[in-house]
């Protein structure tokens, strides 16, 4: 199986972030990591790879420092890359990203393509089944189990509340891979060396212009969020804490 | 005349009662723009749901039909909303953020050349424009989000983002129409099987009066065991979000969150949670919300009642002392 994971990457999960001047969007200036469902979704072509053999390529549209995420995911595994590498890609929406990885891989065939259910950045939850709709192949959200049979793939879909659902599909297929569907490796230091001299394709902005458009949605303004609530901050000691928050417990919530 | 469409979901049947909240969104919306605000429920035999949405003060429900739409595929309800858009439409669709309509609403806004707003929380006009609120960075940030060019555009909202119960009845039934829809064949492509639940939940959490919940700031499986012991104490049921879940340090029923247990107890103690927004819409309907965390910027404070800026590994020993002596 020809396998095609995209990759995005975000912040670090706890890196302090600041707004730009402009209050549109983060400063720059802030540790990266990839998207959590994303190294899912690596870690899940890498299984199915080891499976049913194949290939793993991985894409990631985003400024230089978004290489980070095609060198780890080349340690881990992925036989090759694809860079869209220009800072104007951070700034797209989801319909445009997806346009600008179908121009980018247009000349490929994949059995599978599988992106991570959702960024912690943007949230949009979009990506995967838009470029799926511009590939004109079918797909399936919030994947926690794939299997490969004669006809295409039976995959396993979170529902609400505790809920699954099996689903017959055809192949080539789009996926959208929920957190916690397997566990994740590390890096060999082998696999770290041989990453260095695994192929990597880069595309420019001019090369998938033509197939984007101008954004359909606007990020007016970025702010901290307003308080809803009167949050009363407890401070001091642990012990006098501990004490002032029993007290509470006991005397306003009366849950004691 | 603009209309805005409030597509309510239905479930083998069943009204999603969040479809309430949107419909709450959709007359407020209307009531700023002057708007018309119309409804439609898309599936198989659901006519008596379109005629539980007549019942609010809505200018129209439309009941959306073919057999193709049960069960539900992304391809087929994709292609019977473009198919009744074409016929009827409207300026702005209002959807819950549900995991369904996630699955098919990018793939309807693309084939119909527009985009949509995901897993908003608020909506305004102001000046001419509608400006959607939706978190971004995990909650660490909102952002004012609006639709570039005109025409028709989609918003998803967020679980309880509007309230059910501020839903307006109508002074008379709103009138249905049944659209009947053709989805032919070799639209749809993927083949559903019947919905289960992977074993039996065996903590029912939506019970517990006092809920203790854990998230990444635990740091290791060995210190669970000291949220435990805090439940014991207070007399709680332990929970956890989401990646606790995903590492196996506790079982999937004592998630919390979007794909766990929605809870609603006396107490919320939340240790070492963050707050992404897929853990709050589990738990932000608490009596109190009492969280501990480490970074004084961390999500979980904006909706927390009483906030703890500091480690947990000090402050959860003393506390469960405390609580030992206060109930002696």
């Amino acid at each position: 199986m020809k396998i095609l994971v995209c990759l995005k990457q975000v912040p670090q999960k706890d890196a302090p972030l600041k707004l730009n001047d402009a209050g549109t969007w983060i400063r720059e200036d802030v540790s990266y990591e990839v998207n959590e469902p994303d190294a899912f979704a690596l870690e899940e072509a890498l299984r199915q790879k080891e499976k049913h053999s194949g290939e793993v390529v991985v894409v990631t549209a985003g400024p230089a420092r978004a290489m980070q995420v095609l060198r780890e995911a080349l340690a881990k595994g992925a036989d090759r890359a694809i860079h869209l590498e220009d800072a104007a890609f951070v700034g797209l929406d989801a319909y445009n990203t997806a346009r600008a990885i179908a121009a980018a891989i247009k000349d490929e065939k994949f059995d599978l393509i599988f992106t991570g259910l959702q960024s912690d950045d943007c949230g949009y939850a979009q990506t995967g089944v838009i470029l799926a709709q511009i590939l004109g192949l079918p797909h399936a959200t919030i994947i926690m189990h794939i299997e490969k049979n004669d006809g295409g793939i039976r995959v396993k879909r979170e529902l609400e509340a505790g809920f699954f659902q099996l689903v017959d599909m055809p192949l080539p297929a789009v996926l959208t891979i929920q957190s916690g569907i397997n566990k994740l490796r590390y890096a060999t230091l082998i696999g770290i060396k041989q990453a260095k001299t695994k192929p990597l394709r880069k595309v420019t902005l001019g090369e998938v212009q033509s197939a984007m458009g101008a954004n359909l949605q606007k990020i007016e303004k970025l702010y901290a969020p307003q308080k809803s609530k009167n949050t009363e901050f407890l401070e001091g000691p642990p012990a006098e804490v501990a004490k002032k928050l029993v007290e509470k417990l006991k005397n306003e919530l009366r849950v004691i | 005349m603009d209309t805005i469409l409030v597509v309510v979901e239905q479930r083998e049947g069943k009204l999603n009662r969040v479809s309430w909240e949107t419909i709450a969104a959709g007359q407020a919306i209307a009531a700023q723009t002057g708007w018309t605000l119309e409804a439609a429920v898309v599936g198989s035999g659901v006519a008596a749901i379109a005629g539980e949405v007549a019942e609010k003060k809505v200018g129209k429900v439309y009941d959306v039909e073919s057999a193709r739409l049960e069960p539900y595929t992304p391809d087929a309800f994709a292609h019977a909303l473009q198919a009744f858009l074409e016929k009827h439409p409207a300026k702005l669709v209002l959807m819950p953020h549900t995991y369904q309509v996630r699955d098919f609403v990018p793939k309807l806004a693309t084939v119909l050349k527009t985009t949509a707003i995901s897993d908003a929380i608020g909506a305004r006009y102001e000046g001419g424009k509608l400006l959607f609120t939706r978190q971004m960075f995990q909650g660490k940030f909102v952002a004012d989000v609006s639709f570039a060019g005109s025409g028709l555009y989609f918003a998803t909202f967020q679980n309880g983002s509007f309230r059910a119960d501020k839903v307006e009845a109508g002074a008379a039934p709103a009138p249905v129409e049944t659209v009947n829809v053709e989805v032919p064949d070799g639209i749809v492509r993927n083949q559903p099987r019947e919905v289960f639940r992977e074993a039996k939940q065996a903590v029912d959490l939506t019970q517990a009066e006092i809920i203790v919940s854990v998230g990444r700031g635990i740091k290791e499986q060995k210190n669970i065991y000291l949220a435990k012991q805090l439940a014991d104490a207070l007399g709680g049921e332990l929970a956890a979000s989401r990646p606790i879940c995903d590492n196996g340090w506790l079982p999937m029923d004592r998630q919390v969150g979007s794909s766990g247990q929605t809870v609603a107890p006396k107490l919320y103690l939340a240790l070492g949670i963050s707050g992404a927004i897929q853990h709050i819409v589990g738990m932000k309907g608490s009596r109190s919300i009492v969280a501990i965390n480490k970074d004084s910027e961390a999500p979980i404070f904006e909706i927390a009642d009483v906030a703890v800026v500091g480690n947990l590994f000090d402050i959860v020993p003393a506390l469960i002392e405390e609580v030992k002596k206060a109930k002696g």
